[in-house]
């Protein structure tokens, strides 16, 4: 495969190519010029939905905040005038709403197909970490998103969540005093929730690009978990993967519009229908779905400052996986006693999610307790012993002996030297 | 292909317990009372709403809820969307008197309502709300229908749901009992009584009828765009069912001589 002899058929475009090679450069990394193992299976797909939900999220973003109004007064009613008064309004608000949680489906099946098949292991470190600081800055995003519209949960969310750092030591106070722009949630934190909230994504699309660069190095992992031995193990992105990326698109849709046109409230909270009020605090306050686990992780401790540090060492810990995991095989595949417990830690997960939606009381914080306590011995004491003493299956000998069998290397003469 | 089956499984079963995860919180306010499951003509991914029970709920709400209820985002031109002409709805809006201003000497004014104007509030502000009305403030109802969890079924049952209270429950003066409300009690007295309104098209105006037609109302209200949203989605899923089986096609024919080990990009480049 030729990366760098890229040419325009078109000389109009040669000429403009030979001068900044923008076509060459999409050619290299989406195009016929970029190759990618030949085995990837369909959860290899979630790294183009993520992004295909990026632009969706700016896109509608930008057109609603046309129409918004960031100010105690106006928030609520110009999201009512989005929803009833704006040409469209509530399909771009019920799309940019729900897509957020379908942001959030995707990257997190993305990324627990980077823990089932091991791709934060050497040589893809870097772009791993990279992936981490988008799972922050998206978290940190959707959770100023939410307080937009200004209903009960966006206030008290937020009272909550920036609360939560006065659990720092001697300085905590004033940090939150810092961050709300006043001494409570008010106009000056919502008003710098926008800005930032318009900022982050821009910040996201800037990691996504680093995170691109570092993966097109190594090139994709794989369900082998293999490396790349030759040519006949790959096949160029384009039209290969990029058919088949298409065909995860048009399901993803399908799913996307079940929610935006048949159930657009549904992983809502009706709470947020009712308009922000600091004199009444709602019975349960509970954030997005998608924050449950980490909630959870953060009831567990009865100590504020614990809870706080624990919550941000379960995501920081995932920056020190491709050292935590000792083992050199990658795929799950070969790794039978690993598979059982990556299958343990997303029941895990679970369960986290579904102990944050309830209130801290009775069995639920025992339960809370029990899962944090596993989620942080899986990746702190499962995994960097499981290295060690796990006994994997034989790997294949490449991609395209494991994929074709006798097949492979059916036409050697046609393959021209590396 | 068991990995990919056990992989799907999984995720079945979390986006499964993320539901579970999800009605308790959406159940939190009202603790676990069981509501009266209504049938209405606007469930359904096909569901339209009943023009006539609007125009009847419109009805009750403006000659008993809007007396202590604003609708705040509630325009006259919207009446259009639950089968009003343009003329009855003209001829609505004008029954209502508008404060407007300020003329070209400072002063505001009174004057028949427009189109374009929005439903008068009955209080001026919060506060007189409350004053009132017993310290309790009557909600604004425009999407009170999408701020309470169950809906619809919820704001029939609360409606419909006032009863004697149980012996082992006090209530203070202005409270009364509600099986419906969260904790039971509610400071607003039962709404409605049998034949409160006089329905032209002749319906009997029972406190079930007046409750589910005012609930159809408000429904409604809380998001007149729904049918749009559904025909839209009707739609899409017909387009992108068709266009999801091309892609699938497409991507089969594209891969089947790979799947056989074919190489055709393979010097490709050289010829060219």
């Amino acid at each position: 495969m030729s990366t760098g002899s890229f040419k325009p058929k078109n000389g109009a475009l040669r000429w403009f190519d030979d001068r900044l090679p923008i076509l060459s450069l999409v050619h290299g990394s989406l195009g016929a010029g970029y190759p990618a193992p030949r085995n990837l299976n369909y959860f290899w797909n979630f790294g183009s939905l993520a992004g295909l939900c990026l632009v969706i999220q700016i896109a509608t973003g930008i057109v609603l905040a046309m129409h918004y109004t960031p100010t105690v007064a106006g928030a609520f009613n110009s999201v009512e005038h989005i929803m009833r008064d704006v040409n469209y309004g509530w399909l771009l608000r019920y799309i940019h709403a729900n897509g957020a949680s379908m942001f959030f489906i995707v990257v997190f099946i993305h990324i627990f197909r980077g823990l089932y098949y091991g791709s934060y292991k050497a040589p893809r470190e870097v772009l791993w970490m990279l992936g981490v600081v988008i799972l922050l800055l998206m978290m940190a995003t959707a959770f100023m998103g939410y307080v937009l519209p200004w209903g009960q949960m966006s206030f008290w969310g937020a009272t909550v969540i920036t609360n939560l750092f006065s659990a720092i030591p001697l300085v905590g106070d004033q940090i939150v005093t810092f961050l709300w722009g006043g001494f409570s949630v008010d106009e000056p934190t919502l008003q710098r929730f926008f800005s930032l909230h318009y900022l982050l994504p821009f910040v996201i699309v800037g990691v996504v690009i680093l995170h691109i660069w570092a993966l097109h190095l190594p090139g994709s992992n794989n369900p082998l978990g293999i490396d790349v031995k030759g040519p006949q193990d790959q096949v160029p992105f384009h039209p290969y993967y990029t058919a088949k990326d298409a065909l995860g698109v048009g399901v993803f849709l399908i799913f996307f519009g079940l929610f935006v046109f048949y159930m657009p409230n549904s992983l809502g909270h009706p709470d947020n229908y009712i308009p922000a009020d600091p004199m009444v605090t709602p019975a349960h306050i509970v954030p997005e779905w998608y924050f449950l686990p980490f909630y959870a992780i953060l009831r567990a401790v009865p100590d504020k400052l614990g809870g706080v540090l624990l919550m941000f060492a379960a995501v920081g810990l995932l920056f020190f996986l491709p050292w935590l995991d000792t083992s050199k095989i990658r795929s799950a595949i070969f790794r039978p006693a690993y598979k059982m417990f990556f299958w343990l830690l997303v029941v895990d997960c679970v369960v986290l999610g579904v102990v944050g939606a309830y209130p801290p009381e009775g069995a639920w914080i025992l339960i809370g307790q029990l899962a944090t306590a596993y989620y942080f011995a899986h990746f702190l004491l499962i995994l960097p012993i499981l290295g060690k003493v796990e006994k994997t299956k034989p790997l294949p000998q490449s991609i395209a002996q494991a994929v074709l069998g006798d097949k492979a290397g059916a036409k050697p003469a046609a393959q021209p030297a590396e | 292909m068991r990995i990919k089956k056990t992989f799907i499984l999984g995720l079945v079963a979390s986006l499964g317990f993320a539901n579970l995860g999800l009605a308790p919180s959406a159940l939190a306010a009202g603790e676990a009372v069981k509501l009266k499951d209504i049938e209405f003509s606007f469930e359904g991914p096909f569901g339209t709403f009943d023009r006539a029970a609007a125009q009847r709920g419109f009805q009750v709400y403006r000659e008993i809820c809007s007396s202590c209820h604003s609708a705040q985002y509630f325009a006259f031109r919207n009446l259009e969307g639950i089968g009003y002409s343009e003329e009855m709805a003209k001829a609505i809006a004008a029954e209502y008197q508008i404060t407007d201003g300020p003329d070209d000497f400072g002063d505001m004014f009174e004057r028949p309502g427009k189109l374009s104007d929005r439903m008068p509030a009955p209080f001026p502000n919060q506060n007189a709300a409350r004053a009132a009305n017993g310290g309790a403030y009557p909600p604004d109802l425009s999407v009170i229908v999408k701020a309470r969890p169950g809906g619809a079924d919820y704001l029939y049952s609360l409606l419909t749901g006032y009863e004697e209270p149980p012996a082992d429950i006090e209530l203070a003066p202005g409270q009364y009992y509600n099986a419906y409300m969260a904790g039971h009690k509610i400071a607003m007295p039962q709404p409605l009584y049998d034949d409160m309104v006089g329905y032209a098209d002749g319906t009997e105006a029972t406190v079930e009828q007046m409750a589910k037609d005012v609930t159809v109302f408000l429904a409604w209200l809380a998001e007149p765009s729904m049918e749009q949203r559904k025909s839209i989605g009707f739609s899409f899923m017909i387009f992108m069912s068709i266009f999801v089986v091309l892609l699938y096609l497409t991507n089969r024919r594209i891969w089947r001589p790979i799947k056989k080990g074919a190489m055709p990009w393979v010097g490709k480049d050289e010829k060219a």
